[in-house]
């Protein structure tokens, strides 16, 4: 990345925070067993203890006496390898489909973009449910769920891209050299198109915890996995009691959600050179 | 500033008062900008009646001097900062937004330089002109329609009644850009300001529009500051030029008297650089071999076909033929939409012709991507705009090499040849690590050069090579083109739409209108004795600097 990157990003106070949330959470994800010794599935107190009330116990315990805060720590592991990956499988379908329309244009667009609408027309919340419901939850099912309900809006960004990026000049000059059709969109049209497909991936990271987050809640994940979707679902029934159980984990949830949302908002102003010496 | 003494010299000015005065103008550029101030130290003086032209080169700050009158600057990081701009006696840069709209538009006229994007799509004419009036005086509906139709007719639109109910689309550039005119004129003001307002229209058209500015202008007794880059321009309208160089007036003065004896270097440097449109003596016998024929060419355009409906068609390039010998330059012609850029991309396979033949060394091709792959990149391609035509993600050097390395031509070897060429364009071998963005619309044009012939091409199509460059910029790269076709021995189609660049460059002149080539010879004789009416209505309406 470049200096001018890094100066339009680092005007943009909000997504430096983000930044530095991300970085804590990837310390979790890293460091997880080292900062929590505890295991989240094993009952090590008394249930129902409130945070701060016993040494070694920041957040309490839940209703079976197990650790909250391990239980946060180690989730986040699981919840944001499910949102990468299958982010990054989203944007392989996404990213080959909208870059095969938007090169090709005619009836091969056509008739992509009518496959694409007939993921569009789904609600997409509703899809996952039935996929993982058919697929018996599990860590693979769930990312295969996100990535093909979050694929399509890649497709058409992509698509738009290509179409517009496909009329300029320096595809037609790689055409008279020669180049082989692969090759153009790899290596003249996809870098291109790089920036947008950026802020959206750092979007759809964002959007694949929380989908990720409630179909644990709804009991749809993975029953071997403490993530933190699961933690607020089981916390549901006694928030009343014990509304620690739901905050910790909630709170996670929003923090890592916003932080991938202001980055996102900072790749945008920095990979935009354009917006250089204006605004903000 | 030698700018007053000149002014003060002009006996007519004497007893006027001038209705614009610049004093000492300062424009600050965001950091980071090339230079620190846009403009600085502008002094300049406009009386009734008469037509002031702003000339410079694009980055010379002669555009910010226009928005800086009009308010127009795209503050807070762009501002005046020094100066005065005093308009009847009234400093423009101390008014408030409100003070501005007040003279805007009833006051002081604007008319800018892209008429395609200056009028609402989506308002009628007639709504447009009428917000003029609205802005700035009441007027009962009826009497307000009357003046909208005088305006039209004022500035010379066929049909009035006809066009205050149509949309902007209906009409053409030229159009466009006499109804953006009669905006400005509607509350007969006593400045416009015209930034480049001919720029982006055809020969013909410019010719026409300019003719209705000094009309309009003789008639209301109007001031006009005239932005351009063009000196052919200037001689046609100025009575009044200052000469602007980096953000600096170099040369100000009677338009006759800088045109005749440029005192600054930097004005003779654009003065000399307009091409003059002599013929070109062929240097290339008749004996050389044929690269090019081409035979009934036709190409038919499909606009808007849709589910339902059969769409428009519209004839790109009807029965054209033509004959191209090595090392010959072929120019086409034509005014925007004549067919002579379809005819260019079906000559190196970008779109498919319908039918007709070409042959190129003797050897039929096929349409479209088939003709591609038979040439084997042995028919290159430059094109208009160098800022689109370079991946702004692809570093020189693997841009110039691209093409030989998939054509099998070994690593290495590639590389060797794109430093040669490089030199040869006039850049150093270190351009081939740097990004496009780093080089300005000249050099970019060169690398573009380059770029084709890596290929070692034989023929050379070039559409509008050098039309969005400056002036002085368009001289060195035309010479460029010279270099290389006397060099490589290139066969060369050369596209464009100034006789003036056509003649230097080529042997013989197709011109296309409407899809045909209605006259066809060499240069000399087509430009010298032009038989078709079309050529000769061409040939008129080209600025000439004849003072």
């Amino acid at each position: 990345m470049s200096k001018a990157f890094w100066r339009r990003f680092g005007r943009n106070k909000g997504a430096v925070l983000g930044l530095l949330v991300l970085a804590v959470a990837l310390v979790l994800v890293v460091l997880g067993p080292l900062l929590a010794p505890n295991d989240p599935w094993d009952m090590v107190q008394q249930p129902f203890l409130a945070p701060l009330q016993e040494a070694g116990f920041p957040m309490g315990t839940d209703t079976m006496g197990r650790d909250i805060y391990s239980g946060v720590v180690r989730g986040a592991r699981i919840s944001l390898l499910i949102a990468v990956v299958s982010t990054v499988v989203a944007l392989l379908i996404g990213v080959g489909i909208g870059a095969v329309a938007g090169y090709f244009g005619g009836w091969v667009d056509a008739t992509l973009m009518r496959f694409t609408e007939l993921f569009q027309a789904v609600p997409s919340f509703a899809l996952a449910i039935v996929l993982v419901a058919i697929f018996q939850p599990s860590v693979g099912a769930i990312v295969v769920a996100i990535a093909i309900v979050s694929w399509p809006p890649v497709a058409r960004l992509v698509r738009g891209e290509f179409l517009s990026l496909r009329q300029r000049d320096f595809v037609a000059a790689a055409q008279l050299a020669g180049l082989s059709t692969p090759r153009i969109i790899l290596t003249q049209v996809l870098p291109n198109a790089a920036s947008p497909i950026v802020v959206m991936a750092s979007l759809m990271v964002a959007t694949a915890i929380l989908l990720e987050s409630s179909l644990s809640f709804l009991g749809l994940g993975d029953p071997n996995q403490m993530s933190w979707g699961y933690m607020v679902g089981s916390a549901r029934t006694v928030l009343r009691q014990a509304w620690w159980m739901a905050v910790f984990p909630g709170l996670a949830i929003v923090l890592t959600v916003l932080a991938l949302n202001l980055v996102g908002e900072g790749l945008n102003d920095g990979l935009n050179a354009r917006a250089d010496g204006r605004g903000r | 500033m030698n700018a007053r003494l000149d002014l003060d010299a002009v006996p007519v000015a004497a007893a006027t008062v001038p209705v614009l005065t610049i004093d000492g103008l300062d424009i600050r550029l965001p950091a980071g900008a090339d230079r620190a101030l846009a403009v600085q130290g502008a002094n300049l003086q406009l009386l009734p009646g008469q037509t002031l032209c702003v000339v410079g080169e694009s980055g010379s700050g002669k555009s910010m001097v226009a928005n800086a009158i009009m308010g127009l600057l795209p503050g807070p990081q762009v501002a005046a900062t020094a100066g005065r701009i005093l308009f009847q006696g009234q400093d423009l840069l101390q008014l408030d937004e409100a003070g501005l709209r007040q003279l805007r538009g009833s006051r002081i006229g604007m008319v800018f330089q892209e008429p395609m994007t200056a009028l609402n799509p989506v308002m009628r004419i007639g709504e447009q002109i009428g917000e003029v009036f609205d802005a700035h005086i009441r007027l009962p509906v009826d009497e307000k329609r009357r003046r909208i139709l005088a305006a039209l007719a004022d500035v010379g639109l066929p049909d009035p009644e006809l066009l205050i109910d149509s949309y902007p689309f209906r009409l053409s550039g030229g159009q466009r850009q006499r109804v953006m005119i009669a905006c400005a004129m509607a509350l007969e003001p006593a400045l416009l300001v015209c930034d480049e307002p001919t720029t982006a229209l055809d020969v013909t058209t410019q010719a026409q529009i300019l003719a209705l500015i000094k009309d309009l202008q003789r008639r209301r007794g109007t001031a006009v500051l005239f932005i351009t880059h063009d000196f052919g321009v200037v001689s046609e309208i100025a009575d009044q030029v200052v000469v602007m160089q980096t953000g600096r007036i170099v040369e100000a003065g009677a338009a006759r008297q800088v045109l005749r004896a440029p005192q600054h270097a930097y004005t003779r440097q654009l003065i000399a650089a307009i091409p003059q449109g002599h013929a070109r003596q062929p240097d290339s016998d008749d004996s050389a071999p044929l690269v090019l024929q081409v035979q009934d060419l036709c190409k038919t355009h499909v606009t808007g076909r849709g589910l339902f409906g059969r769409g428009r068609q519209v004839q790109a390039a009807q029965d054209v033929s033509f004959s191209l010998r090595q090392g010959q330059t072929l120019g086409l012609v034509g005014e925007s939409g004549s067919g002579k850029s379809s005819v260019g991309r079906c000559l190196v396979g970008l779109s498919p012709f319908d039918a007709g033949r070409i042959l190129f060394k003797g050897r039929s091709l096929l349409s479209g991507g088939a003709l591609m792959r038979q040439s084997g990149g042995k028919i290159q391609m430059v094109f208009q705009d160098p800022n689109a035509s370079l991946n702004p993600r692809q570093k020189i050097g693997s841009a110039i090499a691209a093409g030989p390395i998939a054509q099998g031509v070994p690593v290495a070897e590639a590389q060797a040849r794109t430093h040669e060429l490089l030199a040869l364009v006039g850049l150093g071998p270190e351009a081939a690590e740097r990004w496009p963005h780093e080089f300005s619309g000249g050099q970019r044009q060169r690398i573009c050069i380059a770029r084709a012939l890596a290929m070692q091409p034989e023929l050379l199509v070039a559409d509008e090579p050098v039309s969005a460059l400056d002036v002085s910029v368009q001289a060195q790269v035309l010479k460029l083109f010279a270099e290389v076709r006397q060099r490589f021995q290139l066969a060369m189609v050369f596209i464009t739409h100034d006789l003036r660049v056509a003649g230097e460059m080529c042997d013989h002149i197709a011109v296309m209108q409407r899809g045909r080539v209605v006259e066809h010879g060499p240069t000399a004789q087509v430009l010298g004795d032009p038989q078709h009416a079309y050529t000769q209505a061409l040939i008129a309406a080209v600025p000439r600097l004849a003072a």
